[in-house]
């Protein structure tokens, strides 16, 4: 079962979306947060939502992984969205006791829960439509630049890729030691919080020990192979900017204005 | 700086190899000594020993004899104490070149999931050609090189961790193939692996030999030495046998006296002996021995 673990959420398929230049999805997604707290009223939520539908289709991924993102942060949701509808003053639509429900904070909730929406499923569609390796690429090249500030950016990229590939790995470990420990009557599975977190110490202990045995050997064999930091290196992935990014930052640029234009002039 | 060559590849001249307190704690060495623990006080002591350009030499050993110690010493991971180690021309306490002997010494592993860097085949075989410089369109091709070397081809957008034990370390032998190698070291690289993988691994060696790489075998398991040119046999850091297979392994009592095991078709040929059966020498493989068997079979004219 932890065999085919998959890493990150990445979903694939080969549709246009998939094939663009990393580096221009990131950038795309930050602008397309920043939009998100530029945009005032529906209308302009209506601009995002269109832009955003066109993206998903493009992408080829099912709706539902986009929104399978939303899952862990809906308490969140449900909690911004009580808390604005509740204590927002103004004109009284229902009430009971201390309860209150005003016009302006059901519009509140409403706004608020709609850009918690469309900054996860925004962000969704880079995680889905991006490699984790190609991710690390993508960041790695944005944060070239700040090298000169001190910045590690190919060590930084280099730990991203040692983590990705012995994510799997740690938790083969993982699942070695529980079963060599459950054999020697240990248990993980009953017992309070507390008696629990204590049955954990003998788990954790040599998964790192483990953990440090693994990093002496890869390092060692990182040598051997000349690896010497992220000076003189070549990249087999070379990130090309082609003709279909040009048009993705078109199709952005014109979907900023849209949303720039929407707050003055509406 | 590079010196005059006399022909063979490797030199080693009395080297003597000491674990310092950093060392043994680092945990550089897999092997701290046999049953005890101890840690030898030289774990090389005064070897002298020279590899041919293109042979493939098997070192052998029980744990602790100081093998692996050595063969870290050709790619300058670990650096002589005492002697020097001379690889192609350049010598490993030259700091300058020591990228030049890495690139031209490449290294196998015993752990197969513990030297693969990236989450995907094709990106680990880059690794070292990256480290290198090379163009990317000429790593496309080496990746595609070596991995068709190894068998692995159709699997270089796999995940390593979805692959078996001999698939991971036919990758390795990818990765460092890429990076165009003199000479391969293999430090007991089936260790870990099951008797399929074990003999993928092997098969992947004779190859390599073919296409005149220089290997070296570092190994526990007898039988893999018997398709050597040369065997050298470790003993508490020092070099105990040192000749073909064929001339060690002549040489039952000194090899048993040594703590390691004869390989199978030797120590039934030397068993038959002993019962008056006149068994050449020379077999060493399971393959030779029941030839040979069968040849007897038919003189004698055993019932059917």
């Amino acid at each position: 079962m932890i065999r085919d673990i998959t890493l990150g959420q990445y979903y694939p398929e080969y549709s246009r979306i998939h094939k663009l230049d990393p580096r221009l999805k990131i950038i795309v997604t930050l602008v397309y947060i920043v939009s998100l707290f530029l945009i005032e009223d529906f209308a302009g939520y209506a601009i995002a939502l269109v832009s955003m539908g066109a993206v998903i289709a493009l992408s080829k991924v099912p709706l539902r992984f986009m929104l399978r993102g939303l899952k862990p942060i809906i308490l969140i949701i449900v909690f911004t969205f009580t808390l604005n509808m509740l204590m927002t003053k103004g004109t009284i639509l229902w009430e009971w006791g201390f309860f209150r429900i005003t016009k302006e904070g059901l519009y509140n909730a409403i706004f608020m829960a709609a850009r918690l929406i469309f900054l996860i499923v925004g962000s969704s569609v880079l995680t889905l439509t991006t490699k984790p390796i190609k991710l690390t690429d993508g960041i790695e090249s944005l944060l070239k630049p700040f090298r000169r500030f001190g910045l590690p950016a190919h060590e930084l990229a280099m730990m991203m890729t040692i983590a990705l590939r012995f994510i799997p790995t740690l938790l083969e470990e993982t699942d070695k030691i529980m079963k060599a420990q459950q054999a020697r009557g240990a248990d993980f599975e009953t017992g309070g919080l507390l008696r629990r977190a204590k049955a954990l110490v003998p788990l954790l202990v040599p998964l790192f020990v483990g953990a440090f045995r693994i990093a002496q050997d890869l390092a060692m064999a990182m040598e051997a192979r000349c690896y010497r930091g992220g000076e003189g290196r070549t990249k087999l992935n070379m990130l090309k900017f082609r003709r279909r990014d040009a048009l993705a930052i078109g199709f952005t640029a014109l979907y900023l204005s849209g949303i720039v234009a929407e707050r003055i002039l509406l | 700086m590079k010196f005059t060559e006399n022909g063979d590849i490797i030199q080693i001249e009395d080297l003597v190899f000491e674990y310092g307190r950093a060392e043994a704690e680092d945990g550089y060495d897999p092997h701290r000594g046999a049953a005890g623990g101890a840690i030898f006080p030289n774990a090389v002591d005064h070897v002298t020993l020279c590899v041919a350009r293109g042979s493939f030499t098997a070192v052998i050993g029980r744990n602790g004899s100081g093998k692996s110690t050595l063969a870290k010493n050709l790619n300058a991971l670990l650096l002589p104490t005492g002697g020097r180690v001379i690889v192609d021309g350049f010598d490993t306490l030259d700091e300058a070149a020591l990228w030049d002997i890495r690139q031209r010494v490449g290294m196998v592993f015993q752990n197969p999931d513990n030297q693969l860097v990236s989450a995907v085949v094709e990106d680990d075989v880059a690794f070292g050609p990256e480290n290198l410089g090379v163009a990317p369109d000429e790593i496309r091709t080496r990746i595609r090189d070596s991995l068709a070397a190894v068998d692995m081809y159709e699997h270089r957008k796999m995940a390593p961790h979805l692959l078996s034990g001999g698939q991971k370390q036919r990758v390795a032998i990818a990765g460092v193939i890429a990076m165009h190698p003199e000479i391969i070291i293999f430090d007991e690289p089936t260790a870990m692996l099951d008797p399929e993988g074990r003999a993928e691994v092997m098969g992947i060696i004779g190859r390599l030999r073919k296409e005149k790489i220089t290997v070296v075998l570092i190994t526990h398991f007898m039988e893999e030495t018997l398709d050597s040119d040369r065997v050298v046999i470790m003993d508490r850091g020092r070099v105990a046998m040192d000749g073909t297979p064929a001339e060690i392994f002549s040489r039952t009592e000194e090899i048993e006296a040594l703590g390691l095991k004869l390989p199978f078709a030797v120590e039934l040929c030397a068993r038959l002996r002993e019962r008056g059966l006149d068994v050449p020498g020379d077999l060493l493989t399971e393959d030779e021995l029941s030839a040979y068997l069968l040849t007897l079979y038919r003189k004698d004219g055993f019932p059917a």
